[in-house]
């Protein structure tokens, strides 16, 4: 028992990731239409990024949390000028398949550029909670023991999810953004500026995916090129499985992902790499029965 | 001085000329009626005017040209554009397309303005929390004209209201519209192929034939005069 809700807690701490950066898609995909093949990646720069800012020996030493900040302040700014710079002129060419084009090789440039600048060593990135375990209950004599980390990751991406979801439903800008993802046309006409909010939407994205990168790393005893190759895949299945309109529907999906791919690992025995199989198995017969996904609107519209 | 004024306007998609000389002038306070088959050009004629295509000749507002500015750009000059098709924010609830119509406003009684409109169309209020994409082409229509009333525009632009919608809905659109205008000041320019409805809240009327003004007059003059009725009309 007490190791099945370590289990749990270790796949929330997992699922949350894959949550948020699910997320990241689903914001770029609402605002634009757009299935963003980079994010991964971008978030993988944006953590070579804050490792950098916060390496003692390789880079410039502050503080992890202030690394972590100034990473997302630039993702954002990068992320919104990828749109403008990359993104928006392709997509003038009313072909979808040539922006996935862009964004498919988005993901092999920065890949590839990462390595090149930061190399190929795995790197430590430092963590920005403090070392140790906690003792949360115990059951049946057995001591449930959870890592400070996990639970700091928990509550700085809980608090991730909430911030968004009241800039989104509850200010003006957040009405914005949705307006320009329901009918860019019409909100042009209400006065909305549709390319400052498509910029937006890639900014906060490519923010997201700088925190969650930054923080999967700082778990880890080193991180290299491929830290996001795993979880993007995760995180797309999440988008799939929460109905990839729905925001809330991504997170909820991930954790779903995330404790799945925990008591895999913990009670399965077949073969190495289960645990990823299940997970995916798990999506394709949700999937197969709710096309639209868990939180997927099916389209009901009178016109 | 006219609140809206366009002198030789031409234009259209791409290559394809749509509009080909259009002089139309629009007076304060005044509904004018744009009428003409499809495929005349009434729909590329607000469209130039809100800058969603591009034209050229010139276009002023108020004393100012907007002939080149974007849409968001008109739009923040007070013209409210309901486009064909009603421009309805499907996926938001009804209160919040009412609040996107109200978004760039910066005073303090938006709260109020809601209400008003909510007392005007009683309908919008009994499903403020619902999904606007889910009503009905009548309703979705009533909340196109609330939603641009938000606004406070200083001129409407409306796109064929009367598309798609039962003959009695269409009537009672129009009694709104009337309404708008001779109580609250509401300056219309108005698309229609419901000549009739439309001429009859009309201070003004304009006949367009393949890009052009063929006819214009009183409203009233247009609606009762035989010949012009036979020949653009068809009632």
């Amino acid at each position: 028992m007490q190791l099945f809700v370590e289990q749990v807690i270790n796949g929330i701490g997992n699922g949350l990731v894959y949550g948020s950066v699910a997320l990241a898609l689903v914001i770029i995909f609402r605002t634009t239409g757009i299935l963003n093949f980079a994010q991964g990646e971008m978030a993988l720069f944006s953590t070579y990024i804050t490792w950098k800012l916060a390496s003692e020996s390789d880079g410039f030493g502050l503080p992890i949390v202030a690394a972590i900040g100034l990473s997302m302040a630039i993702a954002f700014v990068a992320g919104a000028l990828i749109e403008r710079v990359l993104i928006r002129p392709v997509e003038q060419a009313r072909s979808p398949l040539n922006v996935v084009i862009v964004t498919l090789g988005l993901f092999l440039g920065l890949n590839s550029v990462a390595q090149l600048i930061f190399g190929t060593d795995p790197q430590l990135m430092p963590s920005p909670f403090p070392e140790g375990n906690v003792e949360l209950f115990s059951s049946g004599g057995d001591a449930v023991v959870i890592s400070k980390e996990t639970i700091g990751l928990i509550a700085v991406l809980v608090a991730e999810c909430i911030l968004l979801w009241l800039l989104l439903q509850r200010t003006n800008l957040g009405l914005k953004l949705r307006a320009v993802a329901s009918n860019p046309g019409s909100a042009r006409l209400h006065g909305i500026r549709a390319g400052t909010m498509l910029m937006l939407g890639w900014g906060m994205a490519a923010a997201i995916g700088a925190l969650a990168g930054s923080l999967v790393a700082s778990q880890r005893t080193g991180f290299d090129g491929s830290l996001m190759q795993i979880i993007i895949v995760y995180a797309f299945a999440a988008a799939a499985l929460g109905g990839f309109d729905s925001l809330l529907g991504a997170v909820v999906a991930g954790l779903i992902v995330g404790i799945a791919d925990a008591l895999t690992v913990q009670y399965v025995d077949a073969f190495e790499g289960i645990e990823v199989v299940v997970p995916l198995g798990l999506i394709l017969v949700v999937l197969v029965i709710l096309p639209n996904g868990l939180f997927g609107r099916r389209t009901v519209e009178r016109v | 001085m006219s609140l809206l004024e366009l002198t030789n306007v031409q234009g259209g998609y791409g290559p394809v000329r749509v509009l080909h000389d259009i002089d139309l002038a629009v007076e304060e306070g005044h509904v004018a009626v744009v009428l003409g088959a499809n495929g005349a050009g009434k729909t590329t004629t607000l469209r130039a005017i809100s800058g969603q295509i591009h034209a050229r000749g010139d276009i002023v507002f108020d004393g100012r040209s907007i002939l080149g500015r974007s849409p968001e750009a008109v739009a923040r000059l007070g013209i409210a554009h309901v486009p064909q098709g009603r421009g309805t924010f499907t996926e938001l609830t009804v209160e919040e397309n009412l609040r996107i119509g109200a978004i760039n406003r910066v005073d303090g009684e938006v709260r109020s303005d809601l209400d008003r409109w909510y007392s005007v169309f009683p309908r919008l209020a009994e499903r403020r929390r619902q999904e606007a994409g889910s009503m009905s082409g009548g309703e979705q229509q009533m909340l196109a004209l609330a939603r641009a009333m938000m606004s406070r525009p200083r001129l409407l632009l409306l796109d064929e209201p009367s598309l798609g919608l039962a003959p009695l809905v269409t009537r009672e659109l129009f009694a709104q519209l009337g309404d708008l205008n001779r109580n609250h000041g509401l300056t219309v320019l108005v698309v229609e192929q419901n000549a009739n409805l439309a001429l009859d809240i009309g201070h003004w009327g304009y006949v367009l034939e393949a890009g052009r003004i063929a006819v214009q007059g009183d409203a009233r003059q247009l609606h009762d005069d035989e010949a012009v009725r036979k020949a653009y009309l068809g009632f």
